[in-house]
Formats: structure tokens, sequence, C-alpha cells
């Protein structure tokens, strides 16, 4: 079996970043999925939350593509028992992300009111079912799964602990306040005063729940932590308070209209807590909160899990030339419609216009 | 059970993503070069085409993204015991294909919907081709993972699990660059097909001069990238069944259901009957496979009994022979479907060249039915190469049956049942969508011309 190098550490690392990244990026456009019937009054408005997002949703869903193909690359085990063992939840997931996908590029397609009211709950439901889960999953990777040697067998209700629901509804809020923060950066007008007092309850929700959330995981115990290289609990909880006291950072200054302050707070939230539950892992990739699987040790560990170093190392190479690169265009796209989006004058008659121009 | 329907679910979820791939990659390098003849040539024309079919491109492209990200779980999900077996070597392209090729196509998508008004004509046509180099290069990197499951190069195998040990090899391994010269011009043929159906018809019944000239310009363009692209396929195809008579050798003989080794092997065209050695009516073509496999009047063909005998001794009891009506028969519809494109490319050339290509209604319903044969042959050569590899998921050193997960079958079969019915759903709406977008009128020139002059505050594209 492979042995354990600094590489699969760094991976582990890189691949909690890819994740870190994906909740960043795309929680915000979950959230805006998912406070558009909120906001909207009429259709100019849910074509103007459609439209904050249009042009960087799809970039976006890739990092989670990327953070999935590394795994399978850098730690085929953990990827192989993850997905095999959440089948349901991954199906759930999936199922959401088409719907939410195509209905991006669908809902313009017909001038029928019907029509469009179907892709705009395609667009709501998938992006609520898919932050949901994720939530859901999170939660379980912080409190760690009830592993036998055969993996992990609880099925789809054996993720629905409480104390996972409660982290997924977490996870629903805080998109949902960081979808509203941009959402008041990318408007204008009355759709904009109206994100920004629905981001303020979202917010205030955000911060009671991801609060109460990781009160219930530091409560749980890890059985893990005994772990040679386990990071003392300590560190993981100053990530998530620092996290939930930066939403409640963002609460206030949404309030005040420093918009993209709060917006950074928001995402600063979403890295932290990705980076707690990363914290509360290692050096398990799959952590047992059924205790030890194999005679002293309670979960996959990274060492068992990772890829031989030639495969890392050929990665790493890989990752060093281009994620700059990715980085560095992705990051011009968000300065290219960094625009405020104004509601069109002759909004009432203009039709949707198909995309490509 | 599990390994059936998990067989089933990777098969439905390959071929409907397959659908829109070829489709994708073909409209996109269309679409590009329109909008760079526009540039290029100041021709408004071209501008409103590249627009018109970039309209289609895009619903292509919207389905094929949402169902790529099926496949990205798809094993780890239903094939485990494969995943950690392979992780070490697969996961690698897969990962790649993700930083190289998603992140390339999928934010500039973005840019060049959204796009239009600010970024300069150069960029923005730059952006299109940067989204079509992406596709292809996408193609590269899955290609290069299918590859070594069919043709394992540069790993060793340690504790059960493949590793890696030379990644050059994989990314030169002759399956792979013969397979991806391959598919990459029958998606070219793919996005011609259905760009020449599209434009005939609507030349056809165009009521102004304007738009009849731009869908005949066209026309002329896709019936000359349709012909090339399918002749290249007929060189890689050949390419690649050279490379399979020596590296799957049960694959070419069951491409023919060819039971016993023969030198000078005839190819039949059809067989009525059984295919267990006892047809009751064939049509053959003689010394034709074994220039297929060979490139050789009296080459060699090996047998599947043959084979069979081979890879007991080499492997242990056990059947290596894969599904043969599916092989015999994939093979055909593919190889078909491919001699159909010819003649539809080359009568399209030769009406054009006798300036006749509108008159005739015999070339509109081939031009239409045309549409469906690159579809057809990309489906069928699919499953010909992924079930002619069969009894084994990588070639000689893992069968399909050790490598599927242990999730309860009713789970499987759960999702085997949603995918397949949200599936039906989308390629309804795919066909519904594209037909609609091919009977819109073509932009105004004013419309077209929007990119000039300061730009408007917002354009709601969505």
């Amino acid at each position: 079996m492979a042995t354990y190098t600094g590489l699969s550490a760094l991976w582990f690392s890189l691949i909690g970043l890819l994740w870190a990244g994906y909740f960043f990026l795309e929680g915000f456009d979950f959230g805006v999925g998912m406070v558009s019937p909120l906001v909207s009054r009429d259709d100019t408005d849910r074509r103007l939350c459609l439209n904050a997002v249009g042009p960087v949703w799809d970039g976006n869903e890739v990092w989670l593509l990327v953070a999935g193909g590394a795994t399978f690359a850098a730690f085929p085990l953990w990827y192989a028992s993850l997905f095999s063992g959440a089948y349901l939840a991954l199906f759930l997931v999936l199922l959401a992300l088409i719907v939410r996908g195509v209905s991006f590029e669908f809902r313009g397609k017909f001038d029928s009111p019907g029509w469009r009211r179907t892709w705009d709950v395609a667009n709501f439901a998938g992006s609520l079912v898919a932050a949901l889960i994720w939530g859901v999953a999170f939660t379980n990777f912080a409190h760690g799964l009830p592993l036998s040697a055969a993996g992990y067998t609880g099925g789809l209700l054996g993720l629905l602990h409480p104390l996972a629901v409660l982290g997924g509804l977490a996870a629903l809020a805080v998109f949902a306040f960081h979808g509203s923060v941009f959402l008041t950066l990318k408007t204008s007008g009355a759709l904009h005063e109206r994100a920004r007092s629905t981001a303020r309850f979202a917010g205030m929700a955000a911060v009671v729940l991801l609060a109460a959330t990781i009160a219930g995981v530091a409560a749980g115990g890890r059985p893990w932590a005994g772990a040679e290289g386990a990071l003392p609990g300590a560190v993981p909880l100053t990530l998530g308070v620092v996290g939930v006291l930066l939403l409640a950072g963002a609460v206030l200054l949404v309030g005040r209209g420093r918009e993209a302050l709060a917006f950074g707070a928001t995402g600063g939230a979403i890295l932290l807590s990705v980076g707690a539950v990363w914290g509360l892992m290692y050096p398990m990739v799959i952590p047992a909160s059924s205790g030890a699987v194999v005679p002293g040790v309670a979960g996959v560990t990274l060492a068992l899990a990772a890829s031989h170093p030639y495969t890392l190392t050929v990665m790493t190479i890989v990752a060093a030339i281009f994620t700059p690169l990715v980085l560095l265009y992705q990051g011009w796209t968000y300065w290219v419609f960094r625009q405020r989006l104004v509601r069109p004058l002759d909004a009432s008659v203009s039709g949707p216009v198909a995309g490509g121009g | 059970m599990t390994l059936e329907l998990a067989r089933w679910q990777f098969a439905a979820v390959t071929v409907f993503h397959f659908f829109f791939v070829p489709m994708t990659i073909g409209l996109g390098v269309l679409v590009a070069v329109m909008q760079t003849l526009a540039l290029v040539r100041h021709d408004q024309t071209w501008d409103r085409l590249s627009r018109f079919f970039g309209r289609i491109f895009l619903i292509s492209l919207a389905v094929g993204v949402v169902s790529g990200i099926v496949l990205e779980f798809q094993f780890g999900m239903n094939w485990s015991a494969y995943s950690v077996f392979v992780g070490n070597i697969f996961g690698a392209p897969l990962a790649i294909e993700g930083l190289l090729a998603f992140f390339l196509e999928s934010t500039f998508i973005g840019l060049w919907v959204f796009g239009r008004e600010r970024l300069s004509p150069r960029l923005h046509l730059a952006t299109i081709w940067i989204v079509s180099i992406g596709t292809i290069l996408s193609a590269f990197f899955i290609l290069a993972a299918n590859a070594w499951m069919q043709h394992p190069v540069g790993y060793t195998v340690e504790d059960d699990q493949a590793v890696l040990t030379n990644f050059g090899a994989l990314l030169t391994n002759s399956t792979l660059w013969a397979s991806f010269a391959h598919t990459v011009v029958a998606a070219l043929a793919t996005g011609a097909a259905l760009t020449l159906g599209i434009s005939i018809w609507r030349a056809r019944r165009a009521t102004e001069g304007v738009e009849r000239d731009a869908f005949r310009r066209a026309a002329v363009l896709t019936c000359g990238v349709l012909l090339v692209a399918v002749v290249l396929s007929a060189v890689s195809g050949d390419l690649q069944a050279r490379l399979m008579d020596v590296q799957q050798p049960m694959k070419m003989a069951a491409a023919e259901a060819l039971y016993n080794t023969q030198n000078g092997a005839s190819f039949s065209l059809l067989t009525i009957g059984n295919l267990s050695g006892q047809p009751i009516f064939q049509i053959r073509v003689p010394h034709l496979l074994s220039l297929i496999a060979d490139l050789d009047w009296n080459g060699t063909v090996i047998g599947i009994n043959q084979m069979q005998a081979a890879e007991v001794a080499k492997y242990g009891p056990g059947n290596y022979a894969p599904i043969l009506w599916l092989t015999y028969w994939s093979f055909r519809a593919m190889v078909g479907a491919g001699i159909l494109m010819i003649v539809v490319g080359a009568w399209g050339i030769w009406l054009s060249w006798r300036k006749k290509l509108l008159s005739s209604r015999w070339f509109l319903r081939a031009a239409l039915a045309g549409i469906a044969l690159p579809i057809i042959a990309n489906a069928s050569g699919w499953i010909f190469t992924e079930a002619g590899r069969q009894p084994w998921i990588v070639y000689g050193l893992m069968e399909t049956a050790k490598g599927v997960s242990t999730v309860p079958t009713a789970d499987v079969a759960a999702a085997l049942a949603g995918f397949v019915a949200v599936y039906s759903v989308l390629a309804v709406l795919a066909i519904v969508l594209v037909a609609r977008a091919a009977h819109r009128p073509l932009d105004r020139v004013d419309e077209a011309a929007a990119g000039e002059g300061p730009p408007a505050p917002t354009r709601l594209v969505y």
C-alpha cells in the first residue's frame, strides 16, 4: 500500500481548498437560486437574479468536478468509499445539479409563464437540495461516520441524524446569506433593497445555525483525536468560531451598506468552516464516529487511501503550473462582469434574449 | 444483480452524455470558424450565422455539461473496487481534465455568452476558440483515461493496485492518439451534419434572398467539412482497427463474429440467422476483414475460438468473448452510417459544384436524415469499443464483474430509474429546443451590429 508522505498531506489540503473554493463560489449561486423567489417581484427581477450569476456559475461548478477528480487521483480509496457509501445522497445532489444547470439555459427559450415558472422552481429546488445535502455531508465528515470493516453501510437515512440535519440547515442559511449579499453587490434599486433585507434575516439565521452546528460537533467527541498527527481540537474549533464571528460581522456590515466587505466576510466564514472540517478530519479522510474500525485506527487514514508518490508528484507539477492560470482567468471573468445589473427601462416589453447574442 | 444494474446505469449515462459531447465539440469549432470568417472578412452574414448556430451549440453544451457531472462520480458510486484498483492512474487524467479543460470551457463560455458588448471583437472571438480548445482538450484527457483501460501502459501492479510508473507513456499511448483523432473528426462530422441539414432546409424555405444566400453559404461550408471529417474518421478508424488487431484481437474477431482464424478473411455486410457460426443468409466482401485488420490482402485474423483458448491459457478458466451480436451489429451500424455520410457529403459537393445544391428535393431529405447518421455512428462506435473489451474493465488486468461497488441493489436500481427518467425528459427538451432554435429568423443586421457604440448597461441574456 502507498506510503505516507508529505505529498499526501499536501493533496489532502489541496482537496480541502478545492471544496472551500467550490463552496465560496457556488455557494453564492446556490444562495441566489434560493433567495430569488423571496426578493423578486416580477419576471425581470428573476431574470436579473439569474443573470447576476449567469456568466460565472458554470465555472464555479467546475471546482466540484476538480475536487472529485483530485480525490480520485490522490486518494482512490477515499473517492471510492465515500461516493459508494453515500450513494443515494450523491445521486440526489447530481439530480439537483442537473435540473438546476439546464434551468439557466432553458428558462428563456419559451415565452410562456408556465415554462418559466417550471425552470424557476428547478433552479430554486436544485440550489436548495444541493446546499442542504452538502451541509449534511460536511457535518458528517466533521462528526465522523459510523464505519464498519466494510466501510459506511448506513445508507441515506444513516446520514440524516439530527446534528447532520442541523448542519444541512446551517449550510442553507449560510449560502442564502452569501448569495443575498452577492445580490446586493450586483443589483440596484428596489431589488437591491430587498436583497439587503433578505441578507440580514438569512444572516441572523446563519449565525445561529452555524454556531449550533459547531457546538454539536464539538460535543461529539472525535474518537480519532488520538491518531498520530491529529490536530488539537482547539484549532478547528477556533476556525469555526472565527467563521461564526465573521458571519455576525457580515450581518452588521450589510446593515451599514458595506456590501463588499460583508461579502468578503461571508466568503471568509465559508472558507474557515471547510478549514475547520478538514482540521477535524486530519489525519483521517473518512473518520469513524464509531471508534476503531481496525484495531487502533478510527477511520480511513490518509496514509491508507493515498496514491503512490509518483502519481502525487505528477499531479503536483500539473497543479503548480495550471492552477495560477485558472485563478488568473477566472478572476479576470469576475473583473469583466463587475458592474451592477441595472433594471432595463423597457423591461416590460423585452422578451427573453437567447444566449450567444 | 447489482453488477447488471450498475452496467446498465453506466451505459445509459455514458451514451446519453456522448450524444451531446461530439455535437458540442463539432458545433463549437464550426461556430468559431463562422465568427472568424465574420471578423476577418467583415462579413455580416457569417456573424448572423454564428449567432444562429451559437444558440444550438449552447443547448447542446448545457445538456452535455450537466450529464458530464454525473460521469465524474459514476466510478466512485458504482465501480468502487475498480476505482481503488486504477485510481493512481485513471484518476490523474480525470483530475487534469477538470483543471485544464473544464475550467477553460466553463469560464470562457460565460465570457462568450455575456461578453459580446464588454469585450473587443477580437477578444470575443478568442473566447469561443478557447471554449473549443477546452472541449477538445477534455476529449483528449478522458480518452487518455479510457485508452488505458483498452491498452494499459506505464504501470506496475503493487498490492492489488495498479500504480503509475510512467506518465509520459500514459499520454503517448498509441490507443489514445488513434481514438483521439477518430473522436475529434467524428465530432466535427456530427456538428457539420447538423449544420448542413438545418442550412439546406432553411435555405430552401427562405423567403428573402439574404437569408437564402446565408444558409446556402453555411451549407457549402459544412458539406466540405462533413466530407473531409468523415473520410478522416475512416482513416483514423482504420488506424484504430490495426492497433486493435494487435492489442485486443478478441475485439477485432468480435467485430466480424469470426469464429476461426483465417487468412484473407472476408467481411460480412450483413447476416441473417444467428451469429454462432451458422448464418442463413450473408453478403460478404472477400478479404475485407484482413484489409481492415492488417492492411494486407491475405493478413491473418485470429478467430474467437483461438483467442478464447489463448486467454484461458493466460488468465485461467472463463468466457473471454464479448456479446457477439452487440459487437457485430454496433460495428456495422457505425461503419454503415459513416459510408452514408460520405455519400451525403460527396453528393452535396457535387450538387454545389453544379449550382444545384438547393434545387434537389432528394438532397434535402438526405441532408435532414443525415443529421442522425453521426449520432448513430458515435453511439454505436462507443458501444462497440466498450462492449468489445468485455469481460474486461481494464483489458487483461481486471474483469468488469470484479470492479463493481458493494451497494444495495435497490439503490443502484433507483438511481438508474432516476437518471433514465430525467435524461428522457432532457432528451425530448433538447430536441424540441434545437428544433425551435432552427426555426428562428437570423438576427437582424442592427442586432448583429449592437456591439458597436457604448455598451448597454445591462443586457439580460438568460
